[in-house]
């Protein structure tokens, strides 16, 4: 590392507010035009595998926030130390080291919920957003934009998995949260009146067809083609 | 940037050491809680095998353990059914016996835990025998508990948990719906021997005339084998207890 390049780095620039338009941007932007699951198509896995409750997913989408986050923001403090050749690895390391940590505080705090997320929570290590966004923005960019960014991007991953969920849920098992919604409304309407809940979206194939059917709204809302 | 080989090497050991202080540390610190969490988990799923799931998901941690300590009492056993109280010197309790390990040894060697749930406080007023379960599902270990009425004949209920079945199809065991099939069941046929209760290839059929059938899980008929050699195995190992207590309640009921 020669003393040039972190002159560089450190190079003073007029101070910025602390939220000024353009890291609004950083955050607002994935929430919805830059959305990593339905504009660029990541962590799709995950998606479909814990969608299927309300609870498990949001431990699912705080754990995505924490780590893409925090990995952002390590990966940016050491980005000009990072030696080139090896920044993969380097990378790989931080976030599966952020995730172990993730899910042993899970064992220890909320068993039932480990047991239940079980690999889903190993599986962020490989979840494309994270790697994605260390490798476009945290490496070129200073810590608290990359915190930013980090958390615009898992934002926008959480808030679709989290409607996933709430439709999957509602529809295939008639409550949100676990709360019984759909017998409190057929107890109102008396005992005649049952509303059924649809056993497709408690499997996978029924995240696909909402994720579409988001997909499909948002497209036609925002104007985005697919190039 | 170009840097040289023992700058990365440098860096690579240090990145390495830090990270495996961090993950150590944390390991050690959460240690505890977690050991704790493991053995909570692991007195639901005992008493999962006798009480609803939703009664016991609707106790606080601190009431599960208070319902535990009131309702069952445990001992062990060996493969003729003697009851074991050391084991090379040291003491041994059933909620200390790790039934994975166990399982590696030979059948003859292995220590057998025995849960027995009973009345509030009153160990002799025996409702059932609950018997942990060890095999292998489809992609890894499955595991569960049977709990056996008085009559060491009628399940009462069982619990089965596993480690990495696929999800939706072999991972079902673990739901309520799949584990009411055992309810009822017997595990002797007419002639006193002891062929279990299997689960059957093909969903959605009747078993509700036959004592030692259940319906299976569409899907996941290799998870289904895995499970009904479990339960097969594990009754066979635990057969010289079962006839020895089928026995005395015998005499009991003269």
């Amino acid at each position: 590392m020669s003393a040039e390049t972190l002159e560089k780095a450190i190079e003073k620039k007029p101070a910025e507010a602390l939220l000024s338009k353009r890291r609004k941007k950083l955050v607002t932007d994935p929430l919805v035009d830059e959305n990593p699951i339905t504009i660029q198509v990541l962590g799709i896995c995950s998606a479909l595998a814990v969608t299927t409750q309300m609870k498990p997913t949001l431990v699912m989408a705080i754990s995505v926030i924490f780590v893409v986050a925090m990995s952002n923001f390590v990966i940016s403090i050491m980005r000009n130390t990072i030696p080139s050749r090896v920044r993969i690895i380097v990378q790989l390391a931080v976030v599966a080291t952020l995730v172990t940590l993730v899910s042993e505080v899970l064992k220890a705090f909320a068993y039932d919920m480990y047991k239940e997320l079980s690999v889903f929570v190993g599986l962020i290590i490989t979840n494309c957003i994270v790697m994605g966004r260390l490798e476009a923005f945290a490496l070129g960019n200073k810590p608290y934009d990359s915190v930013l960014d980090g958390l615009g991007s898992a934002l926008g991953y959480s808030w679709i998995i989290l409607t996933v969920a709430f439709f999957r849920e509602l529809w295939g098992s008639g409550s949100v949260f676990g709360i019984p919604v759909f017998d409190t409304i057929s107890g109102i309407f008396g005992p005649d009146f049952k509303l059924a809940t649809n056993g497709l979206m408690v499997s996978p194939v029924g995240a696909f067809i909402i994720l579409g059917l988001i997909i499909w709204v948002q497209r036609t809302k925002t104007g985005y083609v697919e190039h | 940037m170009q840097q040289s080989n023992a700058y990365i090497i440098t860096f690579s050991v240090i990145l390495t050491v830090v990270l495996g202080l961090l993950l150590s540390g944390t390991a050690q610190v959460l240690g505890p809680r977690q050991q704790e969490a493991i053995a909570l988990d692991k007195k639901k799923q005992i008493l999962g095998a006798v009480i609803s799931g939703e009664e016991i998901a609707a106790m606080s941690p601190q009431e599960v353990n208070e319902y535990y300590s009131s309702h069952v009492g445990s001992t062990v056993v060996d493969i003729n059914g003697k009851e074991v109280t050391e084991q090379g010197g040291v003491a041994v309790s059933a909620e200390n016996v790790d039934v994975a390990k166990n399982y590696k040894k030979p059948a003859e060697e292995r220590l057998y835990p025995v849960f027995i749930y009973h009345e509030e406080g009153d160990p002799s007023a025996v409702k059932s025998y609950i018997l942990p379960l060890y095999g292998a599902g489809l992609w890894d270990a499955i595991w569960g508990y049977m709990a056996l009425d008085t009559d060491m004949n009628t399940v009462g209920g069982v619990t089965l948990a596993h480690a990495g079945e696929t999800p939706g199809l072999g991972a079902r065991i673990t739901t309520p719906e799949v584990q009411a099939r055992y309810q009822g069941k017997e595990i002797f046929d007419e002639s006193g021997d002891l062929v279990g209760v299997q689960m059957q290839k093909g969903e959605g059929k009747d078993y509700s005339s036959d004592p030692h059938k259940i319906d299976g899980m569409s899907g996941a008929t290799i998870t289904g084998t895995g499970v009904n050699n479990m339960v097969k195995s594990y009754l066979d190992h635990y057969k010289a207890y079962i006839e020895s207590k089928k026995s005395s309640s015998a005499v009991a009921a003269l």
